[in-house]
């Protein structure tokens, strides 16, 4: 229990950092990329290949991370000028191109054989009490700015419920739900550090580096930096008759995305311990786009929060639905996915802003 | 070839401009002192029938403006075609410093498309334009736009899901924090720049009477309104020359009376414009010089009473 626990915060912290990097490129700045796992990808192998070889992990992530935004920068500077739905065939394009090199190339890769064995964080640390304490620490820092960012949050809907008149009885719902979720990852983690095992490290290290890039990403969405990516969404003309360069604004977003996308890839890497090319299948990009999709586009916390339920609801009806049908595993696997595409076009009718995006942003004319 | 030639433009302009422009300055600005009670006097409702005579009255308000002979603007040789259509075909224009100067012609002259060359949102096929002494037609949208010539659009276009606050906030220049690495690397200054544009932006808003809408989503806004924010929004860029792309359209009587007032009043403080309009009430009584395009090409100009007499403009609107 301690240990799928445990297992489900790196999933979830994975694919939190994963879609915090499509939400700065659609979510803020309107671009529709449809190859995000492709940075993922670059990222993963750079950092298990140059590890491989030696170089210390504090060198290699970052250069994955470099090479997820150069590769960010070559797509966009073939098909920025292109009109947006170009861009989105083109990316889904350069995602499926760099899976099959991977594949293909086994001189480098070890094609379908995958990549195995190579060095991990904090893998071979043995830390002693003082340590371990010190980590648990951490992570109780963590949980805390989470659940204070999360009271906040609900106490903002809780004042506009009464403005309006009525009680947020989802908002009510979806806190205590996220807060029992929250606090059981949070005591499994205590429990797993204590007893420090590889994944417990690797837990703590992740949402370290997601707290971060989220505070970060949070800091930069309200800077002018994050206000011209904002204007180029809406629209691109107005930024530019302000004299803002749009091209050079949307080749770093789609830059710094990537490159968060590179230090997703490493972590997804850390967590499997080993690397196939069929991981990087353009599928783990619509998961992504579910995540960015159901928590409201152009929300940093929503994307979090989207990352939280789509991981809950693999969990939950893993557990629950064999127990209620009597399919066979590869049915139910394809059920599950007929339900979470059936629950989304469901959101989209209901609330068509993501669970928390703004309603009133919907009713605006152009 | 065409280097010496912008190159003579620009020497010229240095030259003569300078002086002239300087008294240009003052008297707007003591006329602005005395007379900045005129808003006030006019009230805010106002029947259609009335709008001429409000025009007229806020014409006879402006001082008359001794405009330096060489423009800021200076546009020759203009072509652009669409296909087989010449939509603009060997047009010019020029726009004195410290002017408002008008471009009308009937529907499908090619007004909005000299627009668009002007500002290089499409690429001339052929032609010059001068602006500020320099020739302007291979810089990119944005870089004109940064060098001091800013437009705006026909059909209003706000950025709708950001506040009219941060919509205005965006046109201001040479921000710190619009560089990616100084959000980290000068918090302060970006912050402490962020504060500045906030009060120059309440400024503005409330010179164009939306200041009470700052804090709302600028989609949120009525049509009139938006004009009234894109028009602030040009001004935040701090620009010489502003583009207007029909001002008045699409507005009541009463917001195209703050409109037409707004303009004269910027104008007086040193501002220049270039106004493409239909209404000819608002071009007639705003202008202190008309072009007229017809079928993309230059078919008068002149001051508005000398375009009211001209046959040719008449036939071309009448048909």
């Amino acid at each position: 229990m301690v240990g799928y626990l445990v297992f489900l915060a790196i999933s979830t912290g994975i694919a939190a950092l994963f879609s915090l990097g499509l939400n700065l490129q659609w979510g803020y700045t309107g671009l529709i990329n449809f190859g995000h796992v492709a940075f993922m990808t670059v990222g993963a192998y750079t950092t298990v290949l140059l590890a491989l070889k030696g170089v210390p992990l504090i060198i290699a992530v970052p250069l994955g991370a470099g090479l997820a935004a150069l590769l960010g920068l070559l797509i966009g500077l073939s098909t920025l000028r292109l009109r947006e739905d170009y861009l989105a065939i083109v990316t889904i394009g350069v995602s499926e191109v760099i899976r099959l090199i991977v594949l293909n190339e086994e001189w480098l890769t070890r094609g379908t054989f995958g990549v195995q064995g190579f060095p991990l964080p904090l893998a071979t640390w043995s830390p002693n009490l003082l340590m371990r304490l010190m980590m648990i620490a951490l992570l109780t820092l963590i949980a805390g700015l989470t659940f204070w960012r999360m009271w906040q949050w609900f106490s903002k809907q809780l004042q506009q419920g009464k403005r309006e008149g009525g009680f947020p009885v989802g908002s009510l719902i979806l806190g205590i739900a996220s807060s029992l979720l929250g606090l059981a990852v949070y005591v499994a983690g205590v429990m797993a550090l204590y007893d420090y095992t590889y994944k417990a490290g690797l837990m703590v290290l992740l949402l370290l580096v997601l707290t971060v890039i989220f505070w970060q990403m949070e800091r930069l969405a309200r800077s002018p930096w994050g206000r011209v990516l904002k204007a180029i969404r809406e629209d691109e003309e107005v930024a530019k008759a302000l004299g803002k360069n749009v091209f050079w604004y949307k080749l770093q977003s789609l830059m710094l995305g990537g490159a968060i996308a590179g230090i997703a890839g490493s972590f997804y890497a850390w967590q499997q311990t080993s690397v196939y090319p069929d991981d990087f299948i353009p599928l783990t990009t619509f998961e992504a786009w579910t995540i960015v999709v159901l928590g409201g586009a152009g929300n940093n916390v929503g994307t979090v929060l989207g990352a939280i339920i789509f991981w809950a609801y693999n969990t939950v009806t893993r557990f629950v639905l064999p127990a209620l049908l009597p399919f066979d595993d590869a049915r139910l696997g394809a059920f599950r996915v007929m339900v979470i595409g059936l629950l989304l076009m469901v959101l989209m009718v209901a609330r068509p802003q993501g669970i928390l995006g703004k309603k009133e942003e919907l009713t605006l004319g152009r | 070839m065409a280097g010496n030639e912008n190159k003579a433009a620009s020497d010229l302009s240095f030259n003569e401009a300078p002086t002239v422009i300087e008294e240009d300055f003052e008297v707007a600005e003591d006329v602005a002192a005395n007379e900045s009670t005129l808003p006030a006097d006019m009230p805010l409702t106002r029947s259609d029938t009335d709008i001429k005579n409000i025009l007229i009255q806020v014409k006879d308000h402006k001082p008359a403006l001794q405009t330096s002979s060489v423009p800021i603007l200076a546009a020759s040789g203009l072509c652009k075609s669409f296909g087989g259509l010449r939509a603009v075909d060997d047009a010019k224009l020029e726009v004195a410093q410290g002017s408002i100067t008008g471009l009308i012609g009937p529907n499908g002259a090619g007004k909005t498309t000299f627009f668009n060359l002007l500002s290089n949102f499409i690429q001339s096929d052929r032609g010059r334009v001068i602006f500020d002494g320099e020739p302007i037609q291979h810089l990119q949208p944005h870089q004109i736009a940064q060098m001091g010539m800013v437009r705006t659009f026909q059909v209003a276009r706000v950025l709708s899901r950001l506040s009219v606050m941060e919509n205005m906030i965006l046109g201001a220049q040479k921000q710190t924090g619009e560089n990616f690495w100084n959000v980290w690397l000068q918090p302060k200054q970006v912050i402490l720049e962020e504060k500045q544009q906030r009060e120059r932006a309440i400024a503005i808003l409330e010179s164009v009477g939306l200041a009470h809408m700052a804090g709302a989503y600028a989609g949120a806004l009525s049509g009139g309104q938006r004009k009234l924010l894109e028009m602030a929004r040009a001004l935040m860029t701090d620009p010489k020359l502003i583009l207007l792309d029909e001002p008045a359209a699409g507005v009541n009587p009463t917001l195209i009376n703050q409109i037409c007032d707004r303009i004269v009043t910027w104008n007086r403080e040193g501002m220049t414009f270039l106004i493409i309009e239909h209404n000819m009430d608002v071009i007639m009584s705003l202008c202190d010089r008309v072009w007229v395009l017809a079928e993309g090409r230059n078919l008068a100009d002149g001051t508005p009473a000398e375009i009211q007499k001209n046959t040719q403009v008449l036939e071309a609107y009448l048909g």
